[in-house]
């Protein structure tokens, strides 16, 4: 509730008094949806620039990392917004798993302890985010605890949503998934890594940050 | 030997929001599958994921979650703001939440309508 009363003071007096504050976009998800790959094409696309590295082994991205002041333009309009790539959010981490794809045991148990850190960062997070961008693996089953939970805590803080089925290169993905799973919002398909439709996801940014 | 908790949510309607999620917690960190009649409020849940994730060690690696929820019937305006005034203020009977260990459950799989769920094959006794 005082979230949401934040908001509309700051949606209405942000703009009466000035130059509103600096949109927040947030990439949020499961680990290894894409959040970072979208994150790099996006800076590569407008400031020419990667923003974090990306892994096949979850959990690369363990830290919160912001891009500020990035300005897309499209058919003559222009969207500025500070970028903010999270952590992927999971339920469980096990180090073992590190250990299995060839990590030694401390660089792994390192590496799940950041993480954990990582998935309790982003959820603080999400009360400072202005539109939420939820990347989503298009080969995977949509319909997880995690991401309802995603889902249902923007709603509760009334943050605008954007669904991207990513991966939509590979042969199982599906989009039709995703859109029969969360029907109330609207989903875009790309591929982060090749670039597949990414003019419709900057359209749809635009739309959902108005 | 798989035990299965059932937990009624009279047992935690009276709780705080901080009190919940330890006592579901404590639960599942005794390697039990908890049963849970209705479900736990949207920040309840992300609160979980926080705890859990501050609680993971060498031994305990998080938890798997699933939720069965009841699909919205069509019901009147005034119902409606009537069922979400009653699950706001005590909280949501419907459905069924199934939480887990996740050295004991490594997947719970769902829809609205079902919950399939799979144990690990060698969990810990």
């Amino acid at each position: 509730m005082i979230t949401l009363m934040q908001k509309f003071i700051r949606s209405i007096f942000g703009d009466f008094f000035g130059k509103r504050k600096n949109l927040k976009i947030g990439l949020y998800g499961s680990p290894n949806g894409g959040k970072t790959t979208l994150a790099n094409k996006i800076c590569i696309d407008w400031l020419g620039e990667e923003m974090g590295s990306v892994s096949s082994v979850a959990h690369e991205t363990r830290e919160i990392q912001i891009k500020e002041q990035v300005t897309i333009k499209s058919k003559g309009k222009e969207l500025s917004f500070n970028l903010v790539d999270t952590p992927g959010i999971a339920t469980k981490i096990d180090y073992e798993d590190f250990i299995k794809v060839g990590m030694k045991e401390n660089e792994a148990k390192n590496r799940a302890k950041e993480a954990t850190k990582g998935v309790i960062d982003a959820i603080k997070w999400l009360d400072d985010m202005d539109v939420v961008v939820i990347v989503l693996d298009a080969t995977k089953d949509p319909y997880t605890q995690v991401n309802i939970t995603i889902v249902g805590n923007l709603q509760a803080r009334d943050i605008p949503v954007l669904l991207v089925a990513n991966k939509i290169d590979l042969k199982k993905a599906d989009i039709k998934m995703i859109q029969s799973a969360f029907p109330q919002y609207d989903v875009v398909g790309i591929s982060a890594k090749y670039g597949n439709n990414i003019e419709e996801f900057y359209e749809s940014l635009f739309k959902i940050s108005k | 030997m798989l035990t299965l908790q059932f937990m009624p949510f009279d047992e935690i309607e009276r709780l705080s929001s901080d009190k919940r999620v330890s006592k579901l917690l404590e639960i599942v960190k005794e390697n039990k599958i908890l049963l849970l009649e209705g479900r736990l409020k949207k920040e309840e849940e992300a609160e979980l994921i926080k705890r859990t994730m501050e609680t993971i060690d060498d031994d305990f690696k998080g938890i798997e979650i699933g939720v069965i929820y009841p699909k919205d019937k069509d019901v009147d305006f005034l119902n409606k703001i009537r069922e979400n005034m009653i699950n706001f203020l005590l909280g949501d009977r419907r459905g069924f939440t199934v939480m887990g260990p996740a050295t004991i459950v490594k997947e719970i799989k769902q829809d609205p309508n079902k919950i399939q769920l799979f144990t690990t094959p060698n969990f810990p006794k």
